[in-house]
């Protein structure tokens, strides 16, 4: 995993595929973005949706991709982007 | 104080609502196919037995329920409306909000509790437009209950991928040179767009402005109203 | 491979702007859902993991407050809230009650 990211880093979503609650949406793994924002640590969403305390504490960042490196069909400029909050356990420093 | 929502037209506090709760809940006005009637009639019965079980076991009163409801019939997109207009109007508070959201709603007493406020500015380069892909996540205390389309399936699917398309369906159309920036709100940071200050509104008090910014605009599937 | 919750990027129809208010009943799960979170019983994310246990059909077929009252049964279910047999019991008398207003 990753060590601490900061902004303008270029990263990776991770390509797995576990069930349970997951705030990674498919549509984002595997792909390259960059980060833009750290958001600070909150309790891992994964765990919390158990009942458990969700600790210890993960770091939350934005990430901006390109449309067009999203969508092969993406029809729109080249400029067009999407932000996303994905933990750093999902994140990877390309 | 009660402030109406600025939309036009349509957001009006449906006071009329039957308040025989259990007769008014069996009659879906939206209605299913017939071959699902069954199921989602059960699914009415079944949320009404689930709040009595739960009032009969102690886990909530009739009263908490009442307040919760209350407060939900209360919450309307005033409260964005005027932190947008304050923006408009004062430059320091802009750049205080644009900081930190959670922070600078707490100069009107509005408390984000767990959740954080990130608010996002539209610019001549950049439109910003929010959706919750995985649910329906949404600033509800700032700007109310969301609208049905923003948890619909249409817009949490194509929201992400075909966003001018989408725009174009609230009427919106933005120019090429303009920069469409999708925020997919998946964890517990609420979005709020603060949409351009329309031109001709110099002369327009800090109250006037807030009647000018429609929820939608906030959303970011529209621009706010003209003056 | 997705949840039948996870929707970004899926090919969808055109969206119906009506703003249909939400009716007592869906205020009634949104509070209650709302309540049970305060209370410190039960937290938001558990709930959205049990609305992505729905199967696809269930998810696709049932509206969004429908689908929090699915969730929200099973959840009462599993924590030793409730049972389902009062659940069921509970279903059984409220129907009649309803019938015997309308006769």
């Amino acid at each position: 995993m990753a060590g601490a990211l900061s902004p303008g880093d270029r990263v990776r979503v991770r390509e797995d595929f576990p069930l349970g609650h997951i705030r990674t949406p498919v549509y984002v793994r595997g792909k390259e973005g960059v980060v833009t924002r750290v958001f600070g640590s909150f309790p891992n969403p994964e765990v919390l949706a158990l009942g458990r305390d969700g600790l210890p504490k993960k770091t939350l960042y934005e990430v901006c991709f390109k449309q067009s490196e999203l969508w092969p069909d993406y029809n729109g400029p080249e400029a067009d982007t999407l932000l996303i909050d994905i933990y750093e356990h999902w994140l990877s420093k390309v | 104080m009660h402030d109406h929502d600025h939309d036009h037209g349509h957001h009006h506090h449906d006071h009329s609502h039957d308040h025989d709760h259990d007769h008014a809940a069996v009659v879906q006005p939206h209605a299913p196919p017939a071959k699902d009637e069954k199921i989602h009639s059960y699914h009415q019965v079944l949320g009404l037995a689930l709040k009595e079980l739960l009032i009969e076991k102690g886990v909530f009163t009739p009263d908490e329920i009442r307040k919760a409801i209350e407060w939900r019939d209360s919450i309307t997109p005033a409260m964005g409306a005027k932190i947008v207009a304050r923006a408009w109007s004062d430059s320091a508070y802009k750049k205080r909000l644009l900081a930190n959201g959670t922070a600078a709603v707490k100069e009107f007493d509005h408390d984000m509790g767990a959740l954080h406020l990130v608010v996002v500015e539209n610019t001549p380069q950049v439109h910003n437009m929010i959706v919750c892909t995985l649910c329906s996540c949404y600033p509800r205390a700032i700007l109310g209950l969301p609208p049905p389309w923003y948890k619909s399936r249409e817009y949490r699917s194509r929201a992400v991928r075909e966003p001018r398309k989408v725009l174009r369906e609230f009427g919106t159309v933005l120019p090429e040179n303009v920069e469409v920036r999708v925020h997919d709100s998946t964890a517990d940071m609420r979005y709020l767009v603060l949409p351009m200050r329309p031109p001709g509104t110099e002369k327009l008090s800090e109250a006037e402005l807030a009647e000018l910014v429609t929820r939608d605009s906030m959303v970011g599937v529209s621009l706010p109203e003209a003056p | 491979m997705r949840g039948s919750h996870d929707l970004g990027g899926l090919p969808a129809g055109t969206i119906d702007k009506e703003p249909h208010d939400m009716t007592f009943w869906e205020k009634q799960i949104d509070a209650m859902n709302t309540l049970l979170a305060q209370k410190g019983l039960r937290r938001t994310d558990e709930n959205r993991r049990y609305v992505e246990m729905l199967s696809d059909d269930a998810y696709n077929t049932l509206s969004y407050y429908e689908r929090w009252t699915a969730a929200l049964a099973r959840q009462m279910i599993d924590k030793g809230v409730l049972t389902q047999d009062e659940i069921d019991a509970k279903v059984a008398a409220i129907r009649e009650r309803l019938g015997e207003d309308a006769g």
